[in-house]
């Protein structure tokens, strides 16, 4: 973790509050989190994205009541907006109008703007689950290995090394292939969503693990772990209370920089056809519906631009947060 | 217990770290970082423990307090063998024993406020308060000189002679009979080193400590020391009162280091005697036969390297591991070679 800022003397300063309101009153100290928060506003960058994702998150949650003021059901065919001899849309600019936002898809006419919105919600759902998933593993690993070292620290560094070298792509692809309709109590969509979440959060750990590993080694050799200890502290107590709490600062900023790799990754299994069924809408199933349409560009472009948006925002944000945490990182 | 019993004891205590190689981790050396150390603190005293950087004074602080186990010797506290107890039965022993720490950078959880860290031992030993542990905190604080509001302030807003002092406050907080201090001044400024020594001596009156203080700072020694022990490459080479040992040393290296110690005035240095040590510190890996120190001795005779000069009591209170020490009251090397 950082280094402490030296706020030399201040302790030592006459504070006006505690001089009028007499002893008793205690002052409120600055955590890290508030200065890492505090340097976080003034970084311009980071908060754009950071507004962006939490814009992207609103829209996810209320895509339905967006979809059903300003746009038409998702899987709904609107036949009329479609040349038939073409199957391309009858209007300009791919059919945007003030009714169909964002335009309608070839041959079907659905309507792009409440397909992009719903697509908003799977991406973000798989995404951030997964990612969820991901840092609960590899805390618990990172942290066991880091901690106790020895044969734990070499099995867990083994297996680290297996999960990074696996054809993840490949092996996804195979099991997605094989997901039954029903089971866990779940079916068809739902089933299907669970199923990613664990695949692309299973295989994703060992990136927050190594980190984790890292920190936990360097923070086991701290003075104040040899002080808890000499206080007869107990292993859970050292890890919970004294380890744990300065891990937090960088599995959020690495769990948040893990989101967008998340996304892509639903993309691109979407994409192969092997994500989500269609019709639901997804924006890697939309650009692989789209391709064939290359010639007019907009089909393909508003599913790429929301996900190009999406990761961008959720990087900046999160090395905006690397940044606040730790500003001497570079 | 009796009024003559020491509360701590070590008794030959060694502590050496091995070395391992090869894909099978077989022990091919061992660093001897403490290799056979005896001394004695008696309740109310404070033993300065000195010697250069690697000499093994830490590690040993570290083995008092068992944060490391010994691999050989023996440690009493309070007439109770803990050299080899476990965590669980140290545990109660814990609350009568506490450390300094030297770093106060890296001693203090950044992620802690200062009420967090020095209420952390009444959470840690179980032990109930009259008023509730903020009262107690507070009053530790006031007792070090900080202002007891500080309670929600987190380390990173203290300068480093506050900080210091936070960790004294949490070794206070169990009221413990024995403190070791290692290296307690050496992370901080001069001026800010003054001030932390003298409230280790207040408390100490105010609060019936006893002290041992590792440092290599020998001027810090000298002032809060009752006694003090000289190490060298993990063993002890001088015990003695803290007058006698700063006026008439016996072992050469002592010389040497009280030698080195700077002297402001101009005139004064030129009329001191400077010893230089040729060479460096031989390495703990491979310490030196018999007298770790006839490397670099200017005394050094044959049976310097053969034979291991023991730490014997050539006056009152005051002992030196030499074959040939310097100052001696009397001729008490002429028959060494008849000895073990």
């Amino acid at each position: 973790m950082t280094a402490p800022l030296d706020v030399s003397g201040s302790a030592q300063e006459a504070r006006p509050e505690s001089v009028l309101t007499g002893a008793g009153k205690a002052v409120q100290g600055r955590s890290l989190s508030r200065i890492a928060w505090m340097r976080l506003r003034r970084d311009k960058v980071a908060l754009a994205g950071g507004i962006t994702v939490i814009l992207l998150v609103l829209i996810a949650i209320f895509s339905t009541p967006i979809i059903n003021l300003i746009g038409h059901p998702p899987l709904e065919f609107h036949q009329d907006q479609i040349d038939q001899s073409t199957l391309l849309p009858k209007g300009d600019f791919g059919g945007m109008s003030g009714e169909y936002l964002l335009g309608v898809e070839p041959v079907n006419g659905r309507d792009i703007f409440s397909r992009i919105v719903a697509g908003a919600w799977i991406s973000l759902l798989i995404g951030i689950l997964a990612t969820l998933v991901s840092v609960v593993i590899g805390t618990v690993m990172g942290v066991i290995a880091g901690y106790y070292g020895g044969w734990a620290d070499q099995i867990i560094g083994r297996l680290m090394d297996v999960f990074l070298a696996f054809p993840l792509l490949v092996f996804a692809i195979a099991l997605a292939g094989v997901i039954p309709d029903k089971g866990f109590g779940l079916e068809g969509n739902g089933l299907r969503i669970a199923m990613l979440v664990f695949i692309i959060g299973f295989f994703s750990w060992p990136s927050i693990g190594r980190i984790v590993r890292g920190q936990t080694l360097s923070l086991r050799e701290r003075e104040f772990v040899d002080a808890a200890r000499s206080l007869g502290a107990r292993n859970g107590y050292i890890l919970f209370r004294e380890i744990l709490p300065n891990l937090m600062a960088p599995i959020l900023v690495y769990a948040t920089l893990l989101i967008p790799t998340n996304i892509l990754f639903e993309a691109a299994l979407s994409f192969l056809g092997v994500g989500i069924n269609p019709p639901t809408p997804t924006w890697g199933g939309m650009l692989s519906e789209a391709v064939r349409f290359y010639t007019l560009p907009h089909f393909v472009l508003f599913p790429g631009l929301a996900i190009f948006i999406t990761v961008l925002a959720f990087n900046l944000f999160g090395d905006g947060l690397r940044d606040a945490f730790d500003p001497r990182a570079h | 217990m009796s009024e003559n019993e020491p509360l701590l004891s070590v008794r030959n205590v060694e502590k050496h770290f091995p070395v391992t190689a090869g894909l099978f981790k077989r022990q091919v050396g061992a660093v001897k970082a403490v290799d056979g150390i005896s001394f004695d603190v008696f309740k109310g005293e404070t033993l300065g423990l000195v010697g250069e950087s690697g000499c093994g004074k830490s590690t040993t602080g570290r083995l008092v307090t068992r944060l490391l186990e010994p691999t050989g010797g023996a440690i009493d506290f309070e007439g109770r063998d803990i050299t080899h107890l476990s965590q669980g039965k140290l545990r109660p022993l814990r609350r009568d024993m506490q450390m300094i720490f030297q770093d106060p950078y890296s001693s203090l959880n950044p992620r802690h406020t200062v009420g967090a860290i020095v209420g952390a031992p009444f959470r840690i030993q179980g032990v109930k308060t009259d008023n509730g542990v903020k009262k107690a905190v507070q009053e530790i604080l006031e007792l070090v000189g900080l202002n007891p509001e500080h309670y929600n302030r987190y380390p990173h807003e203290f300068s480093g002679g506050q900080r210091q002092r936070i960790g004294i406050a949490r070794t206070l907080a169990l009221k413990p009979k024995l403190i070791i201090a290692d290296e307690p001044v050496s992370a901080l400024d001069v001026s800010i080193q003054a001030q932390v020594v003298n409230l280790l001596e207040d408390l100490q009156k105010e609060l019936d400590l006893t002290y041992v203080v590792i440092a290599h700072d020998l001027s810090v020694v000298r002032h809060i020391s009752d006694r003090v022990a000289v190490m060298y490459l993990g063993k002890i080479v001088e015990i003695a009162e803290r007058k006698r040992l700063y006026s008439s040393p016996m072992h050469p290296y002592t010389n040497a280091l009280l030698s080195a110690v700077p002297v402001p005035d101009p005139k004064a240095r030129k009329e001191r005697e400077r010893i230089r040590l040729k060479g460096d510190v031989p390495s703990p890996l491979n310490p030196p036969p018999a007298c770790r120190f006839h490397t670099r001795c200017w005394k050094a005779q044959e049976i310097c390297k053969t034979v291991e000069p023991p730490l014997e009591s050539l006056a009152s209170g005051h002992s030196v591991a030499c074959h040939f020490p310097e100052n001696a009251p009397v001729a008490a090397t002429a028959d060494t070679a008849g000895k073990d």
